[in-house]
């Protein structure tokens, strides 16, 4: 059985298709797995009898010959996306058992295609996190361990359960959002795949919203081709999202292997920070290699904003965050804490209901959006977004394709190591991946080396709007000469 | 404004004449099937919270999709208030908790409304007219309602009205006495329901006002003003300006100062009452909607809008004036709602257009205000009451007839002209059997006959005598030309 959930998305698609293996047989692989990994707490809900079902289904329909492209393919879902009848949290307490009426788009588009749900992944509370640790579920236990150590580490956040997920083999992908980097830092971290789309690829219709003019789902998967496979069934337009854009979604998986000689690859200086860890200069001189020995062009590039993006991003999404929470007041629906009055009843409830992190960021989006205070910070951060953006567009205006950098600054750390004393510490982990964010570009995180402790390390490709294929053929150069990470089983 | 016309709205105080300043915030509920954004239905009066969608309840992961038709419905309104549609326009999130907000924010328009500067004109009772400065209209979400006697410790909501689609109009402070107030919102009602674009319903809520109060001394800078939030009738508007104003005048002649204020209007006592200082104002933390892209409006397709408005009441009024010859005054009463405008078109129709007007505003109007009905209801078709001017016109009957026979038509109905004809009706024309009326009063009367010679007014009690023994029939003019001829005056 074990040998099931090694497979990749795009293989174990071959095989059901082949009737090589039959949708339960890779469910029930799946299901098995997940229960023995709970040690890893990857999971906040699990549903296997769901699965079992929706895998049986599957079957009837393969043997009628009406397979869908996800056929049968077990999912873990991150718990930001309201499934129907499935509790969706958000990992929040103020959401507890909070039960949604209705499916989110992407996720609907993915059962359309016969995608088969094992469960709900854990993630930061309201997406808000780079580690795991701000869930109201517990922190999430990387699969990986630094070599002859068995000190717990973070997965990365805020999808670090569904990274955990994907790389401890307990699902064959995983959706996720990434607002700051939630979806690249945590692949980056655990070796696996995750691309973030271009703003208004995917429909945001049913993703519990934390920053809606950052926020965008993707997949995290094994292999850039698996990331192909299932961005195909997310995308698309959507009219329940006017933010979501109408246009086709290619075959991305035609992308994979195709030649990127004559591309241009921007190489930004900006992201060359000082004190960067040698590791990281060397996998990223590694992955220039590779892309030239492929073909692609390597050109120096100035992205001179890049250093304003974070705090500017520390003011956008707050904001943003401040006003998407209101909505949790103990009124309609989870957590209420009964008060003296309407103003002691909101008070207490999102007192209790909102954990640390999530309070701050409430408090600092308040704060930023307050009279007196919204031109200097909320004002002039929306002005710093638009010279990033900027930054980028000339960079594509002169003929560059896409771009190389690391994803993160390290590789993952301790479980508590980090952000105990200071969050702009935590903050940083976003410092490479932000920017993507604030210009609305693709980025795709793919591994492309190890640290001296044998943990993992990404490179993030950033494309030009709407052209994430262009990404998912370098970033498939890359998986082919870097190879694949796998996790060694301690769980 | 011209202080000298202006002399007669001051109010007098203590220390001199005093004038007051108004500016008013008009909600008007956008007539549409569904709301602004989403697609529960608007209708009112459905059983609690059953109009209510997983947008409107804030669901997460919810997202509101704008409503085509409440935009065209605010630019058709713009238009009407001859005002300049912005192409371009954001929406806003306006943050603040209560209980009957279920997002934490409303959904508004702040610094970039989808209608900016236009203006109309609004006629008082005196015949004067006033032009009146719009600032802006945007687009906003309606909030729901929250019921505080359904439980003694619990307040219930009813969110069926959560996220209904609002006009905001602003005015300037142009307003300068309650009745202009009262005025403009008639008028701002009246340009709406001809546009479609509200109903107007104080009762239902589809209109509220928010009025914004302050007094000076004549020419002297503005004074500080208060808000009285949410208004609920042009009668009530009226009464809350009038006491504010003499509040704040008090207040003042007294020695104080007037502090920035909302203030509540209570109808039962007739008087505003503080609600919430300066200082308690919320912070709204208003920011552009990230859920919304901004609001595009296509040059040709609010062009298309302007040019299928229909007729509004200025543009009506002035081709009564023009077409009919009506005074201005009747033609602003005919014109003010579009029910009655059309009546009178129909009734006037290829017939005499004053007479018609007379009948339309006196004997019309007055028995429906009498009998608490409107032109939707009359009991009397435009076509009957045409057809009654029709006999008029033609002499068919007198005046004096015609009065009798818009009785038998408003309580019986039936066609004009045969009840005319069955109920032996008509005018008496015949010039030989009014001869033999008059040669017999001549005959009976000698006493009467010298008088007339004497003074030719006294040959009224002759026609009085000549209708009467007719029965109200005789032609009035017939009597009049055969008296001269037999009195020789």
């Amino acid at each position: 059985m074990t040998e099931l959930t090694s497979l990749t998305l795009a293989e174990a698609c071959d095989r059901l298709r082949k009737k090589d293996i039959s949708a339960v047989e890779l469910t029930s692989a799946h299901v098995a797995a997940v229960e023995k990994a709970r040690a890893l707490n990857a999971y906040v809900l699990e549903t296997p009898e769901q699965a079992v079902a929706m895998a049986k289904a599957s079957d009837a329909r393969i043997a009628k010959g009406e397979a869908g492209p996800l056929e049968g393919i077990p999912l873990a879902i991150k718990d930001l996306f309201a499934t129907k009848g499935v509790r969706t949290t958000a990992c929040s307490h103020i959401l507890d058992n909070f039960v949604p009426t209705y499916e989110s788009t992407i996720t609907s588009q993915l059962w359309r295609d016969g995608a088969v749900m094992l469960g709900k992944t854990n993630n930061d509370e309201f997406a808000m996190g780079s580690s795991n640790e701000t869930s109201c579920f517990g922190t999430v236990q990387s699969p990986w361990r630094r070599e002859g150590s068995n000190t717990p580490l973070v997965p990365g956040g805020s999808s670090g359960g569904s990274a955990a997920a994907v790389a401890a083999q307990l699902c064959l992908g995983a959706t996720a959002t990434d607002t700051g980097g939630s979806i690249r830092q945590p692949a980056a971290f655990t070796g696996t795949v995750g691309i973030k789309p271009t703003y208004g690829r995917c429909s945001r219709w049913g993703v519990v919203a934390f920053a809606s003019s950052l926020d965008q789902a993707g997949p995290i998967t094994k292999t850039v081709r698996d990331a192909a496979i299932m961005l195909r069934s997310m995308a698309g337009p959507d009219a329940k999202d006017t933010t979501c854009v109408d246009r086709p979604v290619p075959d991305y998986e035609a992308a994979i292997g195709k030649s990127v000689k004559g591309l241009r690859i921007g190489i930004p200086k900006e992201y060359r920070l000082d004190g960067m860890p040698a590791e990281i200069e060397k996998i990223w001189q590694q992955g220039c290699d590779w892309l030239k020995s492929g073909g692609a062009e390597l050109v120096d590039v100035s992205l001179p904003h890049t250093k304003y993006a974070l705090p500017a991003y520390y003011i956008v999404a707050p904001a943003e965050a401040s006003s998407n929470l209101a909505r949790y007041d103990g009124v309609r629906y989870g957590l209420r804490a009964p008060g003296r009055d309407i103003t002691d009843m909101y008070e207490k409830t999102r007192a209790e209901g909102f954990g640390a992190e999530v309070r701050r960021r409430v408090m600092i989006g308040t704060y930023v959006l307050s009279a007196g205070y919204y031109d200097a910070y909320y004002l002039r951060a929306q002005q710093v977004r638009t010279l990033i953006k900027r930054d980028f567009e000339q960079c594509f205006e002169a003929g560059v394709h896409a771009m190389l950098t690391p994803a993160t600054p390290s590789a993952a750390f301790g479980i508590g190591e980090k952000g105990g004393a200071d969050p702009v510490e935590m903050y940083l982990n976003d410092v490479f991946t932000v920017t993507v964010n604030m210009a609305g570009l693709p980025g795709i995180a793919v591994p492309a080396g190890s640290d001296a402790q044998g943990l993992p390390l990404g490179l993030q490709l950033i494309g030009r709007p709407f052209d994430e294929e262009t990404l998912f053929s370098l970033g498939e150069v890359i998986e082919r000469e870097a190879g694949r990470f796998v996790a060694k089983s301690w769980w | 404004m011209n202080q000298q016309a202006n002399q007669h709205k001051l109010i007098k105080g203590a220390t001199g004449d005093w004038e007051v300043v108004i500016g008013m915030e008009v909600h008007a509920q956008v007539s549409s099937k569904s709301k602004l954004f989403s697609g529960a239905s608007t209708e009112f009066g459905a059983a609690p919270n059953s109009h209510v969608s997983l947008v409107d309840a804030a669901m997460p992961g919810m997202l509101p999709v704008i409503n085509a038709e409440c935009v065209d419905q605010a630019v058709r309104t713009g238009l009407g208030l001859n005002a300049q549609i912005n192409l371009r326009s954001v929406f806003d999130r306006k943050n603040y908790f209560y209980p009957d907000l279920p997002q934490g924010y409303q959904i508004s328009q702040y610094k970039q409304p989808v209608v900016g500067e236009g203006e109309i004109v609004v006629d008082l009772p005196d015949g004067e007219a006033v032009t009146i400065g719009i600032e802006r209209l945007h687009l906003e979400q309606d909030a729901g309602k929250s019921l505080h006697d359904r439980h003694p410790q619990m307040s219930a909501v009813d969110l069926n009205r959560s996220g209904v689609a609002l006009m905001e109009i602003v005015s300037k402070p142009d307003l300068r006495s309650a009745e202009e107030a009262k005025a403009y919102v008639t008028k701002l009602r009246s340009i709406m329901r001809y546009l479609g674009t509200c109903d107007g319903n104080m009762e239902e809520g589809s209109l509220r006002a928010d009025v914004n109060v302050s007094v000076r001394k004549p020419g002297a800078p503005l004074g500080t003003r208060c808000e009285i939030k949410n208004v609920n009738s042009i009668r009530f508007i009226g009464q809350a300006i009038e006491h504010e104003a003499r509040r704040q005048i008090e207040i003042i002649e007294d020695g104080g100062t007037i502090v920035q204020e909302t203030r509540l209007f209570d109808p039962n006592r007739g008087e505003t009452r503080s609600m919430r200082s300066k200082e308690e104002a919320h912070d709204y933390r208003y920011f552009p909607d990230p859920d919304l892209l901004p609001l595009e409006l296509d040059a040709e397709a609010v062009a298309a809008l302007k040019a299928r408005l229909p007729e509004l009441p200025d543009e009506k009024k002035a081709r009564f004036v023009r077409d009919f010859g009506l005074s201005p005054y009747d033609a602003g009463q005919l014109v003010a709602e579009r029910e009655t405008a059309d009546y009178f078109e129909t009734v006037a129709k290829e017939r005499d257009a004053k007479l018609a007007a007379n009948w339309v505003i006196n004997e019309l109007f007055g028995r429906l205000n009498k009998e608490g009905q409107s032109v939707a209801t009359s009991p009397l078709s435009a076509a009957q009451l045409g057809g009654l001017i029709e006999l008029i016109s033609d002499k068919t009957i007198s005046g004096k007839i015609a009065k009798d026979l818009f009785e038998i038509l408003w309580t019986e109905g039936g066609d004009p002209r045969a009840l005319v004809a069955a109920r032996g009706m008509a005018q008496v024309t015949d010039l030989g059997a009014i001869g033999a009326i008059i040669d017999e009063l001549i005959a009976q009367n000698p006493d009467k006959v010298a008088q007339a010679k004497a003074n030719p007014k006294a040959m009224m009690w002759f026609v009085g005598q000549a209708m009467k023994s007719s029965g109200g029939k005789a032609s009035p003019q017939a009597v009049n030309e055969l008296l001269k001829s037999k009195l020789g005056v």
